[in-house]
């Protein structure tokens, strides 16, 4: 087994053991080399004391998702050691701390086991416990670069810029690294067949996670209130958020803030927050998972019927119930789009990574005020919380909020009398008034039934002529959300369709498909309602391999529903264990499907 | 720029406000309550409170839930943006609208199923942030809108209809929200409109949150014998400790209000309201006594009512977070975003 920066690096730690900085070190320097890389966290549900994994994908190839193979294991965990050795590929290896005799019944002949006593050197070195442990984390980290030929400088130059106000600590962290390093190179063979070498493809990159990239992008669109309940794995959407605000939008004089973040009581009322804040003319958003988006529904079908703008970040998590909080899925797709009670339907967002979270961020704010309806952005734990390489962000200083059909004070005043739901301009999209600009504004917002003029009714006719202009507004809205991402290969009767995180396994399978002279079209979805494109993309094939993360196809069930695709056609291939979905996963499963015999 | 509301139909013969409004300038739709519901009375007292205020009616933002009590918003001040949310949840609309805008002026109409039972969490934690807001619950002991079920403030041996009396300890609003540290606090009765007016303005002034808890009969399912909110018990175990005036701030505090008898409080806005003790005994700026005092009444079958709580000095919701003074909502969005040349910047960390 030999390849070069095509290399899966998986490191076992207890969490709670500072792990994540010496993992973060490892995976920045070799994006650093100029090679792309990708960073999954595998955590659990706990603060301390259980297994935790931190898996780097090196990747010359520039793919997107997790690689489903292990070629050095990183084994630093007592607990978990005979599976952690079990995962490693024939022909791989494993690393551990030779400080321990571990039990010679759980050898394999099949990988090459590399025993480095980190332990015993640190505490050799390193005086405190803390210190120790933090030090063997940084040592293993000086033991990989040496069997990976990871550049020492570029290690040096990032523990510099991290401890730049501590210097005393790039000392020591560098003597960790040495340690592990030099302790390798003396005894083992370095580098490994497989190894890192310097490239040029990150150039004009980033590595982020998906809850930076969108609490970043909630600040860029002007968003002022932000309102939550904490759950995992959205928590860090508004701890970037927090950051950012705190970095932008303070005054440095008043200290005032142009910001207010509110932590309600639950995610009831976090949503009732948001509606309010929109209401009165605030961009305002909520970050949540699936168990919030249940709580919130009701108010979600209040903001679809009164028409309140809300832009509401859903980071999927693995259901149902609390099900695997720090797992992976897409598995809210159904109870997002027909969120609540009574004929709902909701504009739903499906960033791919993280670069989109951000980008569909002012975008998910400008739809919301534009239709005057929540906008969901259905992330995942994959896409929010790893490590993702992405281009650059960039903002286009040009970029005007739009703020949708409001009328101002001037225009109030100029008007005979004002209706709120009147449509007036055919679209399905009437005007709104913002509390406090004018008394001719003045309208009643409610739930409860009511006529084109804004009235209470009880009235058939009345109550459905509004549900039925809020028909023909879904309809506008299929014409503005994003277009799908579609390729094709070469002319093919069958076709892969995904969205969200399901992109970049899918990608990686159509190259190996297509290696094996199988050509597939693509479609990566970005919104729902589905646009034209889509439902003239199903109708063109006969085949369409329909990727999710969820057991029930729950995708599928929207296509079919809101486009009328022809359900024969669409042949489900669902990942739904918690973990990412990877490239081989969708290869086999297609293979499979041609082999019953559907046609590819 | 601002824009005064215009008189909707001249009544020549009805006094005008600063504004050069009358009180029908601050009226609503027709109310579609049960004839003689207490609800109906509380409305005119709060369009009476605001008009007399000089109130703006679009710089009014009229917040509710869901019951008969949560519906009344439609019959006064129809000049103003009103929000009927969902059940128990208005809390949590008037706390992200004030952070969106802290420029309005915000009542909110609860009742005592809205704020004790379903939205009893909403409650509470509106009262915690010390949003600035007036939080008025039309207490009637029963859900209206749902046919008469006890709701959480019924008292214990409190005859329904039909069937057995209620058993369980009540939740008393006020007590809960002097004990969560409200700042303003207040009870009445629907049926006296003169207590009542002076602490609805007092309330929409002061800085901060306050409750106004008011004992509204429902006349169709809670007004009978054996009920311990019907107008006749209420008339009949009603005790005021603390009424209020409510003094402009063109005029003068009269000099003549003698210690300990009466005591003017001045409000953030720079008006003032001027206690009266009715009750000597009672210490309306003291959480402890008033505790003490209120459970002791409650004990002996009473319902104290009047200015039970005060506090100028707490912060509010905006003031404890460092929010700027203008509105949220308000700011230029070349403000908010930093640009994109500190985008470039903030990014060589993820390099
Ligand atoms: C989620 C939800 N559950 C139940 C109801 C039914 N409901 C409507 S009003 C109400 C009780 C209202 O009682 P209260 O707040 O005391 O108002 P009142 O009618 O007595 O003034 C209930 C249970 C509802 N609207 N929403
Ligand atoms: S049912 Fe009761 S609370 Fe409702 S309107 Fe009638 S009297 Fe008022
Ligand atoms: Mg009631």
């Amino acid at each position: 087994m030999a390849a070069v920066n095509d290399v899966v690096i998986k490191i076992a730690t207890v969490n709670g053991t500072g792990s994540a900085s010496a993992n973060g070190l490892l995976r920045k320097s070799i994006f650093r080399m100029g090679v792309p890389v990708v960073g999954k966290n595998y955590f659990p549900s706990n603060i301390q004391g259980l297994p935790t994994w931190y898996e780097i994908r090196v990747t010359g190839d520039g793919y997107h998702a997790r690689s489903n193979r292990v070629d050095v294991m990183v084994a630093m965990n007592a607990q978990t050691y005979a599976r952690d050795m079990a995962e490693v590929v024939p022909g791989g290896w494993l690393i551990y701390d030779s400080t321990w005799p571990r039990s010679a019944l759980l050898n394999r002949d099949d990988i090459s086991v590399i025993g480095i006593p980190l332990s015993r050197m640190c505490n050799e070195r390193f005086d405190g416990a803390r210190a120790r442990i933090l030090m063997k984390n940084i040592a293993y980290v000086g033991a990989i670069a040496a069997l990976l030929d990871i550049d020492l400088d570029v290690i040096t130059a990032l523990l510099e810029e991290t401890f730049a106000a501590k210097e005393h600590l790039i000392a020591s962290n560098m003597e960790a690294i040495r340690l592990g390093h030099d302790y390798a190179r003396e005894h083992f063979a370095c580098p490994l067949p497989v190894h890192v070498e310097r490239m040029d493809a990150t150039k004009g990159h980033i590595v982020i996670d998906g809850n930076t990239a969108a609490g970043l992008g909630c600040v860029y669109a002007g968003a002022t209130v932000g309102a939550w309940y904490p759950i995992t794995p959205s928590t860090s959407l508004m701890d970037a958020f927090r950051t950012y605000c705190s970095k932008y939008r303070v005054d440095p004089e008043t200290e005032k803030r142009t910001y207010c973040i509110i932590q309600a009581e639950d995610e009831l009322a976090a949503i009732g927050m948001v509606l309010g804040a929109n209401w009165v003319g605030a961009r305002s958003f909520t970050p949540t998972s699936g168990p919030g988006i249940s709580l919130m529904s009701e108010f979600i079908g209040f903001a679809y019927y009164a028409e309140i703008p809300a832009v509401i970040f859903n980071v999927q998590r693995t259901g149902p119930s609390t099900g695997m909080p720090t797992r992976t899925q897409q598995c809210d797709i159904v109870s997002c789009a027909y969120a609540s009670h009574g004929d709902t339907m909701h504009v739903l967002l499906f960033p791919a990574d993280p670069a989109e979270c951000f980008y569909m961020a002012p975008l998910a704010f400008d739809l919301s005020e534009r239709l005057q309806t929540p906008i969901m952005v259905l992330s995942d734990l994959d896409i929010g919380m790893n490590d993702w390489m992405v281009p650059e962000l960039e903002w286009d200083e040009n970029y005007v909020p739009d703020r949708g059909k409001v009328l101002g004070a001037e225009e109030l005043e100029q008007m005979d009398k004002f209706y709120r739901y009147l449509d007036v301009d055919g679209d399905g999209i009437t005007y709104r008034t913002l509390p406090g600009e004018h008394p001719k504004g003045a309208y009643f917002t409610r739930g409860s039934g009511h006529s084109k003029l804004g009235g209470y009714t009880e009235d058939s006719d009345e109550y459905q002529e509004v549900v039925d202009r809020l028909l023909v507004k879904w309809e506008t809205a299929r014409n503005m959300v994003p277009e799908a991402e579609i390729r094709y290969s070469k002319f093919n009767k069958a076709a892969i369709l995904t969205y969200g995180s399901g992109d970049g396994a899918c990608k990686e399978a159509l190259d190996r498909l297509e290696a094996r002279n199988i050509g597939l079209n693509y479609c990566r979805v970005k919104a729902f309602p589905f646009t034209e494109a889509v439902r003239s993309f199903i109708e063109q094939h006969e085949v369409v391999y329909v990727v999710e993360q969820n057991r029930d196809a729950q995708f599928r069930t929207l296509l079919i529903n809101d486009i009328d695709a022809d359900q024969n056609k669409l042949v489900p291939l669902l990942h739904y264990n918690g973990m990412p979905i990877n490239a081989g996963f969708v290869v086999e499963k297609v293979l499979e499907e041609i082999a019953k015999g559907r046609a590819a | 720029m601002t824009y005064i509301a215009k008189p909707r139909v001249s009544h020549p013969g009805l006094p005008k406000n600063e504004l050069g409004l009358t009180s029908r300038d601050y009226e609503g739709a027709v109310s579609t309550l049960c004839a003689g519901c207490g609800h109906d009375s509380v409305t005119a007292a709060i369009i009476q409170a605001v008009f007399e205020l000089n109130v703006e009616p679009h710089m009014l933002a009229k917040m509710s839930g869901i019951g008969c009590s949560s519906k009344t918003p439609a019959y006064f001040v129809s000049q103003s943006h009103g929000f009927n949310s969902v059940h128990g949840r208005m809390p949590s609309v008037t706390t992200g609208a004030n952070a969106g805008n802290r420029d309005l002026m915000y009542i909110g109409v609860s009742g005592d199923g809205d704020s004790l039972s379903i939205g009893v969490g909403q409650f509470v934690h509106a009262i915690r942030r010390n949003l600035n807001m007036c939080y008025v619950i039309e207490n009637n002991g029963v859900y209206g809108l749902t046919k008469g079920q006890f709701s959480a403030s019924a008292d214990i041996g409190s005859l329904p209809k039909k069937g057995m009396p209620n058993q369980q300890e009540p939740i008393d609003p006020v007590s809960t929200a002097l004990s969560l540290g409200a700042t303003y606090i207040a009870r009445s009765f629907s049926g006296d409109k003169e207590q009542l007016v002076p602490l609805l303005k007092g309330a929409l002034l002061h800085s901060g949150f306050s409750l106004v808890d008011i004992i509204s009969p429902c006349v169709t399912f809670n007004d009978h014998e054996g009920s311990t909110k019907s107008y006749a018990h209420t008339r009949e175990f009603y005790h005021h400790v603390v009424n209020i005036d409510y003094v402009h701030p063109s005029e003068e505090i009269k000099a003549a209000y003698a210690e300990g008898e009466a005591m003017p409080i001045h409000l953030h806005g720079g008006d003032t309201i001027v206690l009266r003790k009715v009750d000597e005994g009672y210490d309306p700026t003291s959480r402890a006594s008033a505790f003490k005092f209120l459970r002791d009444r409650f004990n002996a079958g009473e319902i104290t009512t009047g200015l039970l709580y005060v506090n100028e000095s707490r912060e509010e919701m905006h003031e404890l977070m460092h929010n700027a003074d203008t509105p949220l909502s308000k700011l230029k969005f070349e403000d908010l975003n930093p640009g994109a040349a500190e985008l470039e910047k903030l990014q060589r960390r993820f390099r």
